[in-house]
């Protein structure tokens, strides 16, 4: 009588347990050609529409090359976020980042092999970007370039630098400005980033967060944005409501790209995530990147569509600070520059 | 006595009508004030919902629902709900036996640390499985060298969903186990039934209604819970991403209507719980009153 009762509820159970342990099942062995292969790319915020074009191009490509099926799930959110998830188990073949020191943080872990921006071309970076400002329809502020931030009265969206590769970008491409505008005085470069942060009135976590407060919530005068990022948004939301303007200065923002070692080696998904990478390069990989917004490594492709992206005098991470490790180390890291100069808004 | 002065307030009723209400404008004015409350914050923004649902058509509905992505979405909901709500009534049913129907020490503490789930924010309660079995967690390394995957992963969800939606059961059935004593209990087994027949035929019919009761509660927020899932989910499309999460996705892609869409089936699914928790209420209470009229 007990068993005919809990018969249903126990079979209820076991059923659904073991439907929730098939999903988890991926093959831990060297996928054969034939035999379907999945992938997963963790990413940052506003790569969503890129790798939803990318992917579909590169499992035609390899199903033509290899007769394998290959299908890539998608997971995006502040790259610094999306780093930790990795750190903490979430299982990539291969990340996507918004900066190379977010994968240091997974090399660090030992998920990724020492060296791996050297891996693949230009830094491990097939597509680049670089900051600009996203402002209101018309201008009204009259923005043209980093000075005009730090007035009284402009009011700045930028995401948290702590959480968001976008923000980190954003926040040294300040800062290169006012090092060149003041001839490497620190000193001056520290007063003007910080006055420009007095400016912002909140701080969201991730790039597609922050966008969402400048354009559908109305805050802010203006968005220091991605490139890519700005783009879509016009797109996406009409010309009618906002326009681009591109500062004199910005900087070279290189998203890198790797395979998680410790990840492939233990799915035997090495070879088909390398070739996943390594597809960005192509001339196909690189027109849906520039399609996409960001600008291309090819110079053929790159050529093409020259007049899509505007010229901008364009600093190096390398150059003006002197590497990732460097420059997160001096400003933001926890007591560094960053911490010191923004105080949240009572 | 009671008798005469009840009288003569129903005579002074009938003499005064005034004297037993409000005026009616006060009246009106309270009505008025509930009813564009209730207006303002309910009934407009689910009808908003639905608007900017339909708005692009029901074509465009129809995709949006039938996306594989949201099918996955609308799978896994189904799927945890389907798993933390019976593992709930089971730990419910347990925990408020226990509490209700015998006395021991730390019985305080235990009923606190029930209602722990409802007190830490749900951000707090996704942190907790991550620091438990992240890799860099205290069960995480053992978990990864046995292949197993618990969290950013459907186990994780499962666990999370269980920890969110703990209390509701045994919060629904504590007062009501309690409030019912243990006489019947004790009358059965004396009579030499033995514990289980006690708990099958006496306790469990005792309390079916609240235990249906606890397990619609716990059931919505199992399907709408956003938080908490969101830390451990890894944010996967189509692999291990809920109802909620699904439609925070479709929203940072500026796709609304798709976004309104989802976020339609799950105010459906909220307004079936109602429906079904309204019936709930009625059938228990009028057995309630079925039982007092035959007890009498």
């Amino acid at each position: 009588m007990i068993a005919k009762r809990l018969a249903p509820l126990a079979a209820t159970v076991i059923l659904a347990l073991a439907l929730v342990g098939c999903g988890e099942t991926t093959g831990p062995l060297e996928a054969g050609a034939s035999r379907p292969v999945t992938l997963l790319n963790v990413s940052y915020d506003p790569t969503r529409e890129l790798y939803k074009e990318f992917n579909v191009a590169f499992a035609k490509y390899w199903k033509e090359k290899t007769g394998q099926t290959v299908t890539i799930n998608q997971s995006h959110g502040g790259s610094g976020t999306q780093a930790r998830s990795v750190v903490e188990g979430l299982e990539a073949d291969v990340v996507t980042l918004a900066l190379g020191y977010d994968v240091d943080e997974i090399r660090e872990k030992g998920l990724v092999a020492a060296g791996w921006q050297s891996r693949l071309a230009s830094n491990s970076s097939p597509y680049v970007s670089t900051i600009v400002f996203l402002v209101r329809k018309g201008n009204p502020k009259g923005i043209k370039d980093w000075e005009d931030l730090v007035k009284i009265g402009v009011s700045v969206i930028t995401p948290n630098p702590k959480t968001s590769g976008g923000a980190r970008w954003n926040y040294l491409a300040a800062w290169g400005y006012a090092l060149k505008r003041w001839g490497n005085d620190e000193a001056k470069a520290k007063d003007f980033v910080a006055s420009l942060y007095r400016n912002v009135p909140v701080l969201d976590s991730g790039a597609r967060g922050a966008t969402t407060t400048f354009v559908e919530r109305g805050i802010g005068d203006v968005f220091i944005s991605w490139e890519n990022e700005a783009f879509l948004a016009l797109n996406e939301l009409g010309k009618d409501k906002v326009e681009i303007v591109v500062p004199s200065i910005s900087i070279l923002a290189e998203p890198p790209v790797t395979v998680v070692d410790k990840v492939v080696d233990k799915r035997g998904t090495k070879a088909v995530a390398q070739a996943y990478l390594e597809y960005l390069y192509t001339e196909e990989g690189q027109q849906i990147a520039a399609k996409n917004y960001y600008r291309p490594r090819l110079a053929s492709v790159a050529a093409k569509y020259a007049d899509k992206f505007p010229t901008v005098n364009l600093l190096t991470i390398d150059e003006a600070f002197g590497g990732w490790q460097k420059a997160q180390k001096a400003h933001f890291a926890d007591g560094g520059v960053f911490d010191q100069i923004y105080q949240p808004k009572r | 006595m009671a008798d005469s002065i009840a009288l003569r307030a129903t005579a002074v009723a009938k003499a005064h009508p005034r004297a037993r209400s409000e005026p009616a404008f006060a009246r009106w004015a309270l009505t008025g004030t509930a009813l564009s409350f209730l207006g303002l914050f309910l009934i407009l923004p689910l009808g908003v919902v639905f608007a900017e649902a339909f708005k692009k058509g029901i074509g465009a509905y129809l995709m949006a629902i039938s996306q594989p992505e949201a099918l996955a979405a609308v799978r896994l909901t189904l799927l945890v709900a389907a798993l933390a709500v019976p593992l709930n009534l089971v730990f419910g049913v347990a925990a408020s036996w226990a509490i209700a129907k015998f006395d021991f020490h730390g019985k305080n503490v235990l009923i606190t640390i029930i209602d722990l789930p409802f007190a830490v924010s749900p951000v707090i309660s996704g942190m907790i499985f991550v620091l438990l079995f992240g890799s860099q967690g205290l069960i995480g390394p053992w978990l990864a060298a046995h292949d197993l995957k618990v969290i950013f992963a459907g186990p994780g969800i499962v666990l999370t969903t269980v920890f969110v939606t703990f209390p509701f059961a045994a919060r629904e059935l504590i007062p009501l186990m309690q409030a019912q004593g243990s006489e019947e209990e004790e009358a059965a087994l004396s009579l030499g039934a033995s514990g289980w027949q006690t708990f099958l035929r006496i306790t469990l019919p005792n309390i079916k209604w609240g235990l249906l009761y606890g397990a619609i509660l716990a059931n919505a927020r199992a399907m709408g819970e956003f938080g908490a899932v969101s830390v451990v989910s890894g944010h996967i499309r189509g692999v291990t991403n809920t109802l909620p999460l699904h439609v925070e996705i479709l929203y940072n892609e500026y796709n609304l209507s798709a976004a309104f869409a989802v976020a339609s089936l799950l105010v459906l699914l909220a307004l079936v719980t109602l429906v079904a928790k309204r019936i709930v209420e009625w059938k228990s209470g009028s057995e309630l009153a079925a039982g007092r009229g035959e007890s009498k």
